[in-house]
Parts: C-alpha cells; structure tokens; sequence
C-alpha cells in the first residue's frame, strides 16, 4: 500500500470510530465521565471507566463520529483545550486509584480557533505531554485512525504506542506539508510519502511498538485479539515497578 | 538641501509599524525597541545572549551538533546547508551556561534566522541536555522563544521533540527547580505547545504573536478574519496564559529579580 493510500484508509468513513472499539472491547462495562471542571465537557474527548478481563481501566478516546450528525457533534475528533484538560483530570484520576490508562487516538489534530486559542491550546497540550510523562500507572495508546501532530501527541506519551495497520501519525497532514514546502496542496501522495507517517515507517523509526493487523473481512478488526493483547499489556506493564516504569518511559521519549 | 547632512540609505531602518524612519546606530542603542512607538524589532539569538547574559559570562553547550537528514526527506540537506551559512549557526537554538544578574542560570536561546526556529532533533536534543545539566547542578533555566513551531523535515521525530523535552522539564521541575520562559515574536506550533508553555514563570516582549495555530491557518478553518491583536502577548496577558509582558529593555533586571526571589545562586566574586 503506498502512503498516500493509507492517509485515504485511516480518514476513511467506513473506519471503526474509537465508539466502536469502546462498544466491541469494553461493551456494557463502559461508564463514561464528563468534563474538565473548567470551562466544558469537551464533546470530541469520549472519557471514562471500564472493565478490561476483571480489571477497572481508564479509556479516554478521540471520536472523529460516524455519521455527519455525529460527526459535528463530536467536531470531527478536533479537541478543543478543555478536551485535553478532560483526558488529564481522568488521567490523574486513574493514577489516584491505581488504574491504567488506554487512549484511543483518531484525529486531524487539535482544533484551530478563536475559542481553542483563548483557552489555551498549546498550554493544555504540553501540559499533557508533561503530565503523561510522570503519571504513576501504566498507559498504552492506540492510534486507531488519523494521529494529527500535537493534537494526538497529546493522548499518546505512554508507556507502549501502538497503530493500526492503516492508521497514520504525522507531524503535519500531508496538504499542510504540500502546501507549505511546494505551494501546491494537491502534491499530497508525494507529502505522504516523504513524511514517513505510515505505521510499517513508524515501525522501523522506533516510535510505535506494535502494529495491529487489519484483515479484509467484514469485521475489519479483531476486537477480541485486541482485547487480549491490551489486557496482557496491561498485566506485563502492570508488575513494573513504579520507578522504572517512569524511568523507561521517559527513555522512550529521550531516544528520539 | 545643502544644509541637511547626507546620510546612505543603510543607515535609516523605517519602523514597520509607525513608519518614522530610525538611524540604525539610534535604533541598536535601543536593543532595536522602536524610539517613537516601542515596536520590537526581531533580534539574533547572538544578540540576545549579548543583551541577557553577563559579559564574558556565557559557555556554550554542543555547539557544534548539527542536524543530519533523518528520514531522507527531499531537499532537506540542502536547506540545512543554507540555513547554517545565512545564520551563521548550526542549528535553531543555542544553549549554555551563563550568569544573569550574578545568578549562574542555564541560558537557552532559539533563532528565527534559522528554519524560522524550527524544532527539529538537534534542536529538542541540545534543550533536553540543557534542562538535564541543569537538574544534576541544580541551577534555574531560562529559555527565550522563538519559532514557527515543529520541523516538517523531521517528520514523526520532530513531533517526538515535543515529548522529549516536556519529559526533561518535568523532572527539572520535580526537582524543585526554577524554569523562566521568555515568549519572543512569533512563539507558535510544537514549541508553543510544549516547553514554552510549561514555565514556572512565562514572560513576553511587547506585542510577539503567539499561539497553537498560525493566524492563517485559524482564518482559513474559521473562514474569517481574526480581531486585531489576537494571539498577540497583550491577549493572552488578559486570557491568563502570561504573567507579565515586559519591554526588552526591562527584561535583564526582571529575570534577576525573579532569579533572586527564588534563592539562586551567585557566582563567587560577583558583586
């Protein structure tokens, strides 16, 4: 597949939204929680708690929505500063009662506005990024869909990051790149290639961990395989103790 | 006419903001501050350092890391080459060790005659080994902004310096350290949405535009023009995101006061 291909996959609508995989991993074990108690409950950001093989875990999910109804209800998975502020206070909350933290990640990047800069949207992002760093209990993040630059950064400083076959994480989105280096927004298939955002590229650069297949059948991901490869993450991440979990983590990071 | 005295052109800088022509040996006496109405000129990071640090007092660290091609990505070689012979510079940041006021303080300063001050590895690399020499000596960190945010050239590693540095900050910080950001114009992208916003203390030059998104990408996803002085260090003093927006000419003495009330060290023989 070249890159251009996988950008069209991981937006594509036919895709599992992060409410999908919710609904096939956790199903009626999943209670959701609302809002940053600041200023709103960030419609974009899906938070809350859920039981993974006996176990409580926190989930907090960028939803992009299935439809076009739900779609602008959710943004289009563009959070805004309260959103990243929601994933943190959840966060904090996981680490209080020792619970570890999935994210699903599945968005064009943060959103870029009057209200998102007034609120502080760098601020709520790299408190995130500094905050995920030192958090005391396991996180795993999944990018499932799209991995927009800082706005998916902000949900996938973890102890493993994993994508999805066609998913893709960039810095910049390939038009962005185009437009910005050649003036020309339609030479997107050459962007997507030079900025190595596949997860095969991604894989051999170190950044992600673990690639999840995709098959070609109508159930276009093995929920119940992924279930168990996060519960046993999450036993295996899980027996660390503490100190070196943090101490690994932040080696992670500092390779790059 | 005969009376007026010649002088060449180079020698007037006209004030983009309120025209009056300035002589530039008038407007480098002022730290390049407008005269007439106070507009910041962008300064080098070399002068920067000259304005900030004590004389004679700074170190460099790594001055001699230069970025490579990571991801093989075209033309990226050459733009390296060019920025390194038009700045002067290997790389969008210079880090070291100085004094400020008498205070020994780690002393990072970006460079917009660099890529625009792009963080690329070299760059989140030579901050995150600041922020480390300052935890093992125990020593403040001051770090003056400048940048059009992450470098695309750098693709997914670029974005991972926004991490890397975070994580240096954060263990700064938990060691009970001291960290100043000073936002200079423009301060926006990654490095907005990292290590300049995670200071202790977050300060400003007058009227530097920062923020998450560029002004013209908000435009074009709003479709609408932005009210006058968004993103500017004014609107984000009254949002809450700054704690004092100071002149370029005040901002030595302010970093000493700030350094002094948090119990850094002077430097023997200083008076």
């Amino acid at each position: 597949m070249n890159a251009i291909d996988c950008v069209t996959a991981a937006r594509s609508n036919d895709r599992p939204t992060a409410v999908d995989y919710i609904d096939r991993i956790f199903g009626d074990s999943f209670m959701e929680l609302h809002g940053d108690r600041r200023f709103a409950d960030d419609r974009a950001v899906i938070g809350g708690i859920a039981m993974l093989n006996g176990r409580p875990v926190t989930v907090i999910a960028l939803e992009k929505g299935r439809n076009l109804k739900e779609r602008m209800d959710r943004n289009f998975g563009s959070a805004h500063p309260e959103g990243y502020r929601k994933a943190l206070r959840l966060m904090k909350q996981a680490e209080k009662f020792h619970r570890p933290v999935i994210c699903l990640v599945d968005t064009s990047g943060a959103y870029c506005g009057i209200g998102a800069e007034e609120r502080g949207q760098g601020e709520a992002i790299a408190e995130n990024l500094m905050e995920m760093m030192t958090l005391k209990t396991p996180i795993l993040s999944i990018l499932i869909g799209e991995g927009g630059s800082g706005g998916a950064l902000a949900l996938a400083v973890a102890d493993e990051v994993w994508m999805m076959e066609n998913a893709i994480y960039s810095v910049i989105s390939p038009e962005g790149c185009a437009s910005i280096l050649w003036k020309d927004a339609t030479r997107t298939a050459e962007a997507s290639e030079c900025l190595k955002l596949t997860s095969q590229d991604l894989f051999k650069l170190g950044v992600i961990e673990r690639i999840i297949r995709e098959p070609r059948t109508a159930d276009s991901v093995l929920f119940d395989s992924l279930k168990n490869l996060i519960a046993q993450t999450f036993v295996k991440l899980g027996s660390v103790d503490t100190g070196a979990l943090l101490e690994r983590r932040y080696t992670r990071f500092r390779k790059f | 006419m005969e009376n007026r005295p010649y002088i060449p052109d180079e020698l007037w800088v006209k004030c983009p903001v309120c025209k009056t022509p300035v002589l530039s040996a008038d407007l480098e006496e002022n730290l390049k501050v407008c005269p007439k109405c106070g507009y910041h000129f962008r300064i080098g990071a070399r002068q920067r350092i000259g304005i900030t640090a004590d004389e004679g007092s700074f170190e460099e660290f790594d001055a001699e890391m230069i970025s490579s091609n990571v991801i093989g990505f075209p033309d990226y070689t050459r733009k390296l080459k060019n920025a390194r012979l038009n700045s002067g510079e290997n790389e969008s940041v210079i880090t070291g060790l100085a004094t400020i006021g008498g205070y020994e303080t780690v002393l990072a300063v970006m460079n917009s005659q660099f890529m625009m001050g792009s963080m690329g590895t070299v760059t989140g690399e030579k901050i995150t080994r600041a922020f480390e020499y300052a935890a093992k000596h125990r020593l403040p960190v001051v770090i003056f902004t400048v940048s059009g945010g992450a470098r695309m050239q750098e693709g997914i590693l670029s974005l991972m310096q926004m991490a890397k540095t975070s994580g240096a900050v954060k263990r700064h910080s938990d060691a009970g350290l001291l960290y100043i950001t000073v936002l200079t114009d423009p301060t926006t992208g990654g490095v907005t949405a990292s290590f300049a916003m995670e200071g202790d203390v977050i300060l400003s030059e007058p009227r530097a535009l920062v923020g998450f998104a560029g002004p013209r990408v908000i435009e074009q996803t709003i479709r609408q023009k932005l009210p006058k002085d968004f993103q500017s260090a004014e609107f984000l003093l009254e949002k809450g995101f700054v704690d004092a927006v100071v002149p370029r000419g005040e901002l030595k003495e302010t970093l000493t006061r700030l350094l002094k009330l948090h119990g850094a060290v002077r430097r023997e023989g200083e008076k």
